[in-house]
């Protein structure tokens, strides 16, 4: 039976079981980070009483305590459970097609700021993932970010980046 | 007849021009965020926020908590004529509107979403008005220990109405509370988890977290299930919304019963997504055409709107009084108040009463703005859906972008937001629930404030949290709450060996 389950998921990239311990994993990574932070400040009870590390001392126990069942629940008590698949290839590439553009977008953002990067990363995406001819992602796009422009540097006064290494919308006379 | 007098006040701070038009503003904004894959109550709010550092607070709130009644009419528009929930509290709204979008039947199922979603919200808002002061008062004679046991159930409900993993809740919970220690400790001014790190000095700030995890952990959801809108038409004809309010008494019952679950599960933070689910399963029980559901029954549709939108409401309740927010987007809404100043909890009644009116005379005025505004521009709204994702997805991460950075005015955040994203994405798909981590977030310091003035009060004993009869009351009902997946495991087993 688990082997059949097995052939149908073939095209799975990782299981929930496996996910599960990773995310579990996770949890008492961060939960031994915070107990270590706390323990540094002083996880005890000082002369004026508790220490600033007393409160989140606990949290982390609290969090150790928790994702060891979890993780135990994962990787023991389901070992013998069908596997199922957390994501399946095709979904991953999807997902991926957002994300790594995303993270190219936010270093856009700190680099040169958030208008022109809004600019290349609506129209590629539009033309890429949409199959949008190119004038219709590029209307769109600078529609956007010329929108943003009016409605937080212009009416709310709220400046947004314009890019820490180099600002192209000097050329356009925005400083 | 105190309550009477000071809403009649609150009803002049609300009724200006200005802003009378910001709720117009706020509630289309609202649907249309509410129709939005990606963009919700919580992170629609979260990114408008700072826009209205710059107002006066009572209209902020106003225009905020409009947006709020806006999601929630919204969400129903596309669970009806798409059969895709725009909010997760419109899921259960999809088994039966659907199916009559289908039968042809849009309008009317429609207009039995908006008018019992505002009948829910209605009767959790006249609640509000007579219990909230209340309330109030009572919390007034408040210590730290009540306050903290106060929290206690707050996060303890979470355990013990959460279907899934009671562990993983406790996960969730508790790196929210981890995430808000980091930065500078309010009592001894020290810098805490930092790690030498000067980004982290500011700490995480819900709002990022809120934009991240709802936002862009949504899109990437919908992502990979390759949306593909195919819809029903929806034009909402004047005799259609007549014969159908014809109709609706018809099922006073189902109504009233459905307002009562809606406003328990908003105080208590269960939320808007459980009631409206409940409600629908006490619905389908109780109902003589409970055979029928699913197939495009009217009373599908009213049981669970009309839930959602009483528990969406009733979750200000608990915010306004005692400072504790009962569902994430009322945390983002209380992130607000202490923003613009102002101090949530019982004192805020005594203290700014034209705000605290204000707002409760909003809601009346909101509700019957919001539900103008579904029932006449419907065909609008669903116009928005035909926009392709591929073009949706693009700019709400640019919108979500511009709303971390705006927080902080700092691009760290915008990378937080990031990683929230990834988290939510990995926490949905492996039901770690992400309201509980919200609130932690957002109440993080605030509990750990009363628990280091109770433990300081008895020195640290834990005594403390039963000291009296109310803190033990609470405590004990906390704890029973926290146990109540074991407990409940107990009796399902005594059960079964009985049958």
């Amino acid at each position: 039976m688990s082997e059949q389950a097995n052939n149908s998921n073939e095209d799975s990239v990782i299981s929930v079981r496996m996910m599960d311990i990773i995310t579990a994993i996770g949890f008492l990574a961060v939960g031994l980070t915070v107990m270590i932070g706390s323990l540094k400040l002083g996880a005890s009870w000082g002369s004026d009483g508790p220490e600033a590390g007393y409160f989140p001392f606990y949290i982390s126990l609290i969090i150790m305590l928790s994702s060891t069942v979890t993780l135990y629940q994962a990787a023991i008590v389901n070992k013998k459970k069908k596997t199922e698949s957390f994501v399946d290839r095709e979904s991953f590439k999807q997902v991926m097609a957002v994300l790594l553009p995303a993270i190219v977008f936010v270093l856009g953002v700190q680099l040169i700021g958030i208008y022109v990067s809004s600019v290349f990363y609506i129209a590629i995406f539009m033309v890429w993932l949409g199959k949008y001819p190119l004038w219709k992602a590029i209307a769109v796009s600078v529609g956007v970010s010329v929108a943003l422009y009016l409605m937080f540097e212009y009416w709310f006064q709220v400046p947004l980046p314009h890019g820490s290494w180099f600002n192209p919308l000097e050329f356009v006379g925005v400083n | 007849m105190e309550e009477i007098n000071a809403l009649f006040s609150g009803f002049a701070v609300a009724m200006t021009p200005f802003n009378l038009l910001l709720m117009l503003v706020g509630v289309t904004l609202g649907v249309i965020i509410g129709v939005l894959p990606g963009l919700g109550g919580a992170n629609g709010i979260a990114i408008l926020l700072p826009l209205t550092f710059t107002m006066p607070p009572t209209s902020a709130i106003i225009m905020l908590s409009c947006i709020y009644w806006g999601a929630l009419f919204g969400g129903a528009i596309t669970s009806v004529l798409f059969n895709i929930p725009g909010e997760p509290w419109s899921v259960a709204t999809t088994f039966d509107g659907y199916p009559m979008a289908r039968n042809g039947k849009a309008g009317e199922a429609l207009t039995a979403a908006f008018t019992s979603s505002f009948v829910g919200a209605f009767f959790a808002i006249v609640m509000i008005t007579f219990l909230a002061p209340l309330v109030a008062k009572f919390a007034l004679q408040f210590g730290p220990p009540e306050f903290f046991s106060v929290y206690l159930l707050t996060f303890c409900s979470f355990v013990g109405m959460n279907k899934g993993s009671p562990f993983k809740t406790i996960s969730a919970m508790m790196l929210g509370f981890a995430l808000a220690t980091v930065g500078m400790d309010t009592v001894t001014g020290q810098l805490r988890l930092t790690f030498g790190n000067p980004e982290l000095m500011r700490g995480f700030d819900f709002l990022i977290a809120v934009i991240g995890l709802f936002g862009i952990g949504e899109i990437l959801l919908s992502m990979e299930e390759g949306l593909a809108f195919h819809g029903a038409a929806a034009k909402i004809r004047r005799q259609v919304v007549l014969e159908t309010w014809a109709k609706l008494p018809k099922y006073w019952a189902t109504s009233l019963r459905s307002c009562l679950i809606g406003c328990w599960m908003g105080i208590t933070p269960g939320g808007a997504t459980p009631a409206s689910f409940m409600a629908y399963g006490v619905a389908k029980r109780v109902s003589k055409n409970g055979e029928n559901f699913g197939k495009g029954e009217m009373e599908g549709i009213v049981a669970p709107e009309t839930a959602a939108h009483a528990a969406g409401t009733a979750a200000l309740l608990p915010m306004l009084s005692l400072g504790i927010p009962g569902s994430p987007t009322a945390a983002v809404l209380l992130g607000g108040l202490l923003i613009w100043g102002l101090q949530p909890g019982p004192l805020l009644f005594v203290e700014k009463p034209d705000f605290v009116w204000g707002l409760i005379a909003s809601m009346y005025l909101g509700n019957l703005a919001g539900l103008f505004v579904v029932l006449t521009c419907v065909p609008l709204f669903a116009s928005i859906l035909r926009i392709p994702f591929s073009i949706i997805a693009p700019v709400i991460i640019v919108i979500c972008a511009v709303g971390a950075y705006t927080v902080h005015n700092a691009t760290f955040d915008v990378w937080l937001m990031l990683g929230f994203g990834v988290l939510g994405y990995v926490f949905k798909k492996l039901d770690y629930p992400m309201a509980p981590m919200v609130l932690a977030l957002v109440l993080g310091d605030r509990a750990e404030d009363s628990f280091r003035q109770s433990m300081l009060i008895s020195q640290g004993s834990l005594d403390v949290f039963f000291s009296n009869y109310l803190v033990a009351g609470i405590s004990s009902l906390a704890l029973l709450l926290l146990f109540w997946p074991l407990i409940g495991k107990v009796i399902g087993k005594k059960k079964a060996a009985a049958a």
